[in-house]
């Protein structure tokens, strides 16, 4: 019979064919939800691209983008990515203690991304080159402000995380957690490259 | 409770939980960091000096920043050509094809709609 057969086979079956661990779905079901989010992005890249040029007469990428702050946020944000692959480390080799301060450099420097994107937004609007000025700046806000959002809502994971590490310690599912949040933190640098380049450093060209 | 990471086998993970001794992987990282910080600073340096024609500096901006995606996903995602990892590089190929359809598609539709569009002005002419 078949079914005999399927059920000898189970038992001695190459490790290959051994249902997933509860870890490895729930990592890959939260990439295919990471890629869905590079997809929205490319959405918001393509619209950016579209409008680049259709600044209303108002100020252009050229007038408004300081590149040193650019830099510097890129400094942070991969700074970060760097510390979040040590605090996995960490977190697989059981150090909480370890893992709560890396978690803490991670929520630093990416506050220090954020501030310093608040800042320029702030700086731009309070100029008059708010997102209403023109379709150019309301599609750059959209696709910034859309990865800004993307690092709040990291900054309340780690928050969440820091707090679950100090007062319950690991288990399997801290584990999950820390998992996904790390793909999530990697993946928003990984669109932070597109816009650093797509959108100021090619921006600014004449 | 200890090791749930580490005990499963290397053609069940994801990217991320390649787990070859806790300690031997933070010289990935380490390279990873070295090698995306180069092309970043690269990359900013290109953009402002003026070594490079227009043409020339888009394309190596574009260049670089590719390469650095590349070395995010091998050292920071651990996604990596292994057999093990079929299912997730199909999932990127899939994403990437979209992502193009988007993104060229819009670009070639709206460049084709601004040269068949008559100018404004004109358009304002006509309505009179």
């Amino acid at each position: 019979m078949s079914n005999v057969s399927i059920a000898t086979a189970g038992e001695r079956a190459p490790a290959r064919y051994q249902p997933a661990t509860k870890l490895g779905v729930t990592g890959f079901g939260f990439y295919v939800y990471l890629l869905s989010d590079a997809i929205l992005f490319s959405a918001l890249f393509a619209t950016f691209a579209v409008l680049k040029t259709a600044t209303d007469g108002g100020p252009t990428a050229r007038d408004l983008f300081d590149l040193k702050n650019v830099g510097l946020e890129t400094a942070c944000l991969l700074t970060s990515s760097f510390v979040c692959g040590l605090a996995m480390q960490a977190a697989e080799a059981r150090k909480p203690r370890e893992l709560a301060v890396l978690l803490g450099v991670v929520f630093v420097l990416g506050a220090s991304f954020l501030t310093l994107e608040i800042h320029e937004f702030g700086g731009m609007i309070a100029a008059g080159a708010g997102p209403d000025r023109s379709a150019f700046l309301s599609a750059f806000f959209a696709l910034v402000g859309a990865h800004g959002l993307h690092i709040t809502v990291g900054l309340i994971w780690i928050g969440s995380l820091l707090v679950h590490i100090m007062t319950m310690g690991f288990s399997e599912a801290y584990q999950r957690r820390l998992f996904c949040f790390s793909l999530f933190w990697h993946v928003l640098d990984v669109v932070w490259i597109a816009i650093f380049t797509f959108v100021y450093l090619l921006g600014v060209q004449p | 409770m200890t090791d749930s990471v580490v005990s499963f086998p290397a053609h069940l993970r994801t990217p991320g939980t390649d787990t070859r001794g806790s300690t031997g992987r933070w010289p990935t990282y380490a390279v990873g960091f070295a090698l995306a910080a180069g092309l970043t600073v690269a990359s900013f340096a290109l953009a402002q000096g003026h070594w490079l024609t227009p043409a020339s500096l888009v394309a190596a901006l574009v260049v670089l920043a590719i390469a650095q995606m590349i070395v995010h996903l091998i050292f920071f995602l651990h996604i990596t050509t292994a057999p093990a990892q079929k299912t997730n590089i199909l999932a990127l190929l899939l994403t990437l094809l979209i992502i193009s359809l988007i993104v060229i598609g819009s670009l070639w539709i709206m460049a084709q709609l601004h040269t068949h569009m008559v100018p404004m002005d004109q358009l304002m002419q006509m309505q009179r």
